[in-house]
């Protein structure tokens, strides 16, 4: 195992910077740990003589005195960003052998500022699901266990494979996207950080669209100050996307002073919801008493739309993802199937093998929720409710500053488990889903482990584009909590 | 709500997603399932609200009218299944 | 117009949707080319071709371009307006779904007025304008068992314009498709070209006895001439009142016109389970229109047909028939303007405009050139007016000198000297040549003498041939009077 894989980005980039590390060697010992990190399944594609090119070439830069914000950092790619030349997959049968002739606007922010691609990783089918389990290329593995058993536990979802390959040491960072818990579930799960950003933050273009009312990508690292190097080479504004924002980017690592006097918190009430484990309770509860123990003034706030948010977002995502995979029809990229029957058979023969089956359910019901005669019983009612949701938000911001709640119901989950109930798996979201409907920045902070010893993560929820004081509480919330569990399954 | 199966049967001529009988059974419980607990909204009073259309407080861009795109016929072509002279090809498409 | 049935009278019932192709660079949501006839798939972009997450951007002039024409059509524009999603797959339409307007379209209602051929104008009401993309096109005829598609034109703006049913004949909807094209082409926000695909029309139809309630109708899809449009209509409402009267009902449906057929057929592959789940496009924000940028719009608005024409009736005495003819394209309009305006103040208007709807267009139609390339322009036919005007030669010798400036580009003062054709004016020269013929004649004189005035227009023509007209006729006529005493 190399000591180069444990560091932080941020110490990483120190030492680059002082040029007693070379990216070439930073990015050997990374490509290494994804090859010997294989049994985990966290990438669906290894892209190892590309990292090593443009480290060399990075390397070369700095000589030159070059040096982007992620000058030399070797990072993992969730495998829903359309990388130039690179299998792209969205975990989808359909998109077999699609080679994108283009590079989506996040990942082309993070090689202008240097940094290197080590591969795709694993992801639910399409950004679907919570545990990873939806990808057709399998399952992507958490690097932990529960304490008292060696059964396999899910990274979470959707973006499992790179949360895994971040808490794993494959990766200093990773990107992730966010619909609606994508980046915060899986970060709580595998013990590392994830920040969503405010809905436009970050550009969707190049992006496979899931839901784009919501999807939102952003990072996910070990330490606060990770995702706030990492968010400032991602974000800005774009062009190509019309809900991008034309908003400067701040230095969000100058954001983390590490004071949260006087900042109001709110602890949303109707969050403790029935049945919650005793164990995401207490963690919350110690959220709030270091946030308090900081100088920070912790009071309940209402959000009376919660309980209302998940069948929201399960009618408004669906909706939108039975339009957005409409293009993967077999014509002009991905898997053809029956290609010589007649067009509608090829249609329905292509998308019947190319999607998993808890990518048709959502397809269906999607479908089903915008057809003649329901469109205003579910989708435009979805519409009004996340109306009201974001209005609740509104509301207690007049309040406070930031919310703090658990990021998940539970810690992570073994492989097998809560598949066969799908609305059972979508109660993973419930604490994450809201802001997503808000289109409102969230972290997950990783705060303390469970009884059987596994991560449980703490969430904050700033204002609109305040992911400043999102990360300044997040790192306040982290050096309290100095969360330094290592997970069972270290790259080595 | 209930769902029947010649309504799956319809979403899925719809969504073209071909399905057999053993899947149009499940899904009757699946879909149905799912529609029932999203019923629960039934209960908000909305009334009055208008629903959202963006979450983003901005106003739509618009493009300048300029060509700036195309001509990169080889790329278009360059992952389909099939293409012949620079064309995508699909079964014969009868009207 | 009345369908006369076996079981009495029908009415019909007409509302078109016409898809109109605005005029812009760059296609509605990219950046690609919206010009014509380039190598397949060489004018798309990767937003075009649905690749995996691309985005839309709208193109600013082609929204432009849709609120200049809801304003050519004195139309209510909607200040908030939204792109919707229609969703349906066929493999010219890359997304799975059409950006088009639904619910709330950028433009409301509005009016067009109709020129019938009996002068009469009549008014029909426009039910909306939206902004959609046009799809791919696909060829079946490069393969027996494939179908080639081709997505250059997938993306390029269209304006769907909705009449209300307000449409009764054949004839009817010929001049509205008529006026509808001369305002765009005023407004130079589509060319107008049928036969190119540019401007195509969907005809929605339903028969009644007149004064009943309205019937079942049917859209016959994409008929691409105004001919085709005519003959559609006849066809289908014909087809219509047949089935009524044979005790059948019309079938809600949409239908196909084969102009080589001469028939209307149901479409039920297209029709069937449509369901487009229009919604929101989430991928853009709804369209919020600047007030200000309307009013800019509009005030740089060209002046329309109806107000020119307006104009040419008030303050030129045209009648509506040649104002018509003269406003239906703005070229003309402009150029009827260019030969009235002379260099030494304006020109009889009901000349110039007998001359140029006249001899002029009759030419440039038996030539088939355009004005532009015309050999005669709007100052040389002004120079043969003006030598009409002051009598250097007259109006018959004028069309001889016409034809030949038609010929040869030259000028009419060249030609008319050149051939000597200055009219005679010198009344004692004509006197001569007057008493010449009457005392050659004198079984004709005669004539005239015990009544019959027509033999003076024999005499008048008899001195014209000896004069080669060039004899000023006014002063022919007034000499023969007086020596004939008719
Ligand atoms: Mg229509
Ligand atoms: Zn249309």
């Amino acid at each position: 195992m190399s000591e180069l894989t444990r560091i932080s980005l941020a110490e990483a980039r120190d030492l680059l910077g002082k040029k007693e590390l070379s990216s070439k060697e930073l990015t050997e010992a990374h490509a290494a740990a994804v090859e010997a990190a294989r049994p985990l399944n966290a990438f669906i594609t290894e892209t190892p003589d590309r990292a090593l090119a443009m480290a060399e070439a990075s390397d070369a830069r700095r000589a030159r005195g070059e040096a982007g914000l992620l000058e030399g950092i070797p990072l993992a790619i969730k495998d829903l960003f359309c990388t130039e030349g690179v299998l792209t997959t969205a975990g989808s049968h359909i998109l077999d052998g699609f080679q994108p002739t283009y590079e989506s606007t996040v990942t082309a922010n993070l090689w202008r500022e240097g940094a290197v691609l080590l591969g795709k990783t694993n992801l639910d089918e399409f950004a679907m699901g919570s545990s990873n389990m939806t990808s057709h290329y399998g399952g992507a593995e958490n690097p932990w266990r529960r304490s008292d058993s060696n059964a396999k536990l899910v990274p979470g979802g959707s973006s499992g494979g790179s949360a895994a390959a971040v808490a794993a040491r494959c990766a200093l960072g990773a990107t992730g996207t966010d619909t609606g818990g994508s980046i915060r579930q899986p970060a709580s799960f595998s013990g590392i950080v994830g920040l969503k950003p405010t809905y436009g933050r970050c550009s969707r273009w190049g992006i496979v669209a899931f839901a784009s009312s919501l999807d939102q990508a952003g990072p996910m690292t070990r330490t606060v100050r990770d995702a706030a190097i990492m968010l400032r080479a991602m974000a800005g504004h774009d062009p190509k996307d019309s809900t991008s924002v034309d908003r400067s980017v701040p230095d969000y690592e100058a954001a983390l002073t590490g004071d949260v006097k006087g900042l109001r918190i709110g602890v949303p009430k109707e969050y403790r919801v029935d049945g919650m484990p005793a164990e995401i309770e207490a963690i919350w509860q110690q959220g709030i008493d270091w946030l308090t123990a900081a100088g920070a003034e912790v009071r309940e706030v209402s959000l009376p739309h919660t309980k209302y948010a998940l069948p929201t977002y399960y009618i408004i995502a669906p909706a939108e993802a039975s339009s957005n995979l409409a293009r993967y029809d077999g014509v002009r990229y991905g898997l053809r199937e029956a290609g010589d029957a007649p067009l509608v058979e090829m249609y329905e023969a292509t998308r019947a093998a190319g999607f998993g089956e808890e990518v048709k359910r959502r397809l269906l019901i999607g479908t089903y929720v915008l057809s003649a005669g329901y469109y205003d019983a579910y989708y435009n009612k979805a519409r009004q409710v996340r109306s009201l949701i974001a209005r609740d938000f509104a509301e207690a911001y007049n309040h406070v500053d930031l919310l703090l709640t658990p990021t998940a119901p539970s810690a992570a989950f073994a492989m097998g488990e809560k598949m066969d109930d799908p609305v059972a798996m979508y109660l993973n979201d419930v604490f994450t889903v809201p802001a997503s409907l808000a289109g409102l920045p969230g972290i997950s902070v990783p705060a303390g482990l469970s009884a059987d010893g596994l991560p449980l993560g703490l969430q904050l929820v700033g204002r609109a584009f305040d992911e400043e004081t999102v990360l300044r509480a997040g790192g306040v919330l982290e050096a309290a909590a100095a969360f330094d569990a290592m997970p069972a399954f270290v790259a080595a | 709500m209930a769902i029947d199966k010649a309504t799956v049967y319809g979403i899925a001529r719809l969504a073209r997603i071909r399905i057999d009988e053993a899947q149009a059974q499940s899904l009757v419980g699946e879909l149905g399932n799912i529609l029932d607990w999203v019923e629960q909204l039934g209960e908000v009073d909305t009334e009055g609200v208008q629903p959202m259309t963006s979450v983003v407080e901005m106003r739509l861009p618009l493009r300048e009218d300029a060509v700036t795109d195309g001509g990169k016929p080889d790329d278009i072509v360059k992952n389909a299944p099939e293409a012949a002279h620079g064309f995508f090809v699909v079964p014969k498409v009868v009207e | 117009m009345l369908i006369e049935g076996d079981t009495g009278t029908w009415e019909m019932v007409i509302g078109l949707e016409v898809h109109a192709q605005v005029i812009s660079e760059a296609k509605l949501f990219s950046g690609a080319s919206t010009a014509f006839g380039a190598a397949p798939n060489s004018q798309v972009s990767l937003v075009d071709a649905a690749m995996p997450g691309m985005l839309p951007v709208l193109n600013r002039v082609c929204v432009e371009q849709a609120i200049r024409t809801g304003l050519g059509l004195k139309a209510h524009i909607n200040h908030f307006s939204v792109f919707e999603r229609k969703n349906y797959f066929y493999p010219d339409l890359p997304a799975g779904y059409q950006i088009s307007q639904y619910a709330h379209p950028i433009v409301g209602e509005g009016t067009i007025l109709l020129d019938l051929e009996d002068g009469e104008v009549r008014e029909v009401g426009i039910e909306r304008l939206h902004l959609e993309q046009d799809a791919g096109k696909s060829l079946h005829d490069q393969d027996p068992y494939k179908t080639y598609v081709d997505l250059n034109r997938a993306g390029v703006a269209l304006m769907e314009i909705v009449s209300k049913p307000d449409l009764r004949s054949p004839a009817e909807a010929g001049a509205y498709l008529r006026k509808l094209r001369s305002i765009l082409r005023y407004l130079g926000t589509c060319d107008g070209n049928m036969d190119e695909g540019s401007m195509r029309c969907d005809v929605n139809l339903s028969v009644r006895r007149p004064g009943d309630p309205l019937g079942t109708r049917t859209e016959t899809k994409n008929v691409n001439s105004i001919r085709f449009v005519q003959q559609a209509i006849e066809i289908e409402a014909r087809r219509q009142v047949e089935v009524l009267e044979s005790g059948g009902t019309v079938v809600q449906e949409t239908r196909l016109f084969d102009h080589r057929s001469g028939e209307t057929r149901s479409m039920r592959s297209k029709e069937e389970a449509h369901d487009y789940r229009y919604f929101p496009d989430p991928d853009l924000l709804p369209l919020e229109l600047d007030p200000a940028w309307v009013a800019e719009i509009k005030a740089a608005l060209p002046e329309l047909p109806d107000a020119k024409k307006r104009r040419f009736m008030e303050d030129f005495g045209l009648s509506a028939y040649d104002a018509q003819v003269l406003v239906a394209e703005q070229a003309n309009a402009a150029f009827f303007e260019a030969v009235l305006q002379g260099p030494k103040g304006r020109r009889d208007p009901k000349t110039v405009a007998n001359w140029v709807t006249g001899a002029y267009f009759g030419a440039l139609n038996a030539s088939g050139v355009g004005l532009a390339e015309a050999p005669v322009d709007a100052e040389k036919l002004g120079g043969l007016l003006d030598l009409i005007a002051d009598d250097t030669i007259s109006g018959r010798i004028a069309k001889d000198v016409f034809e030949e400036m038609w010929q040869t580009g030259r000028p009419a003062g060249e030609i008319v000297e050149a051939k000597g054709l200055k009219q005679i004016t010198d009344t004692g020269e004509i006197e001569a040549i007057v008493d010449k013929i009457v005392a050659d004649n004198p079984d004709q004189a005669a004539q005239v003498a015990e009544g019959n005035q027509k033999v003076v227009g024999w005499f008048v023509g008899q001195v014209m041939k000896a004069t080669q007209g060039k004899a000023n006729p006014g002063v022919v006529n007034k000499l023969l009077k007086g020596k004939l005493g008719g």
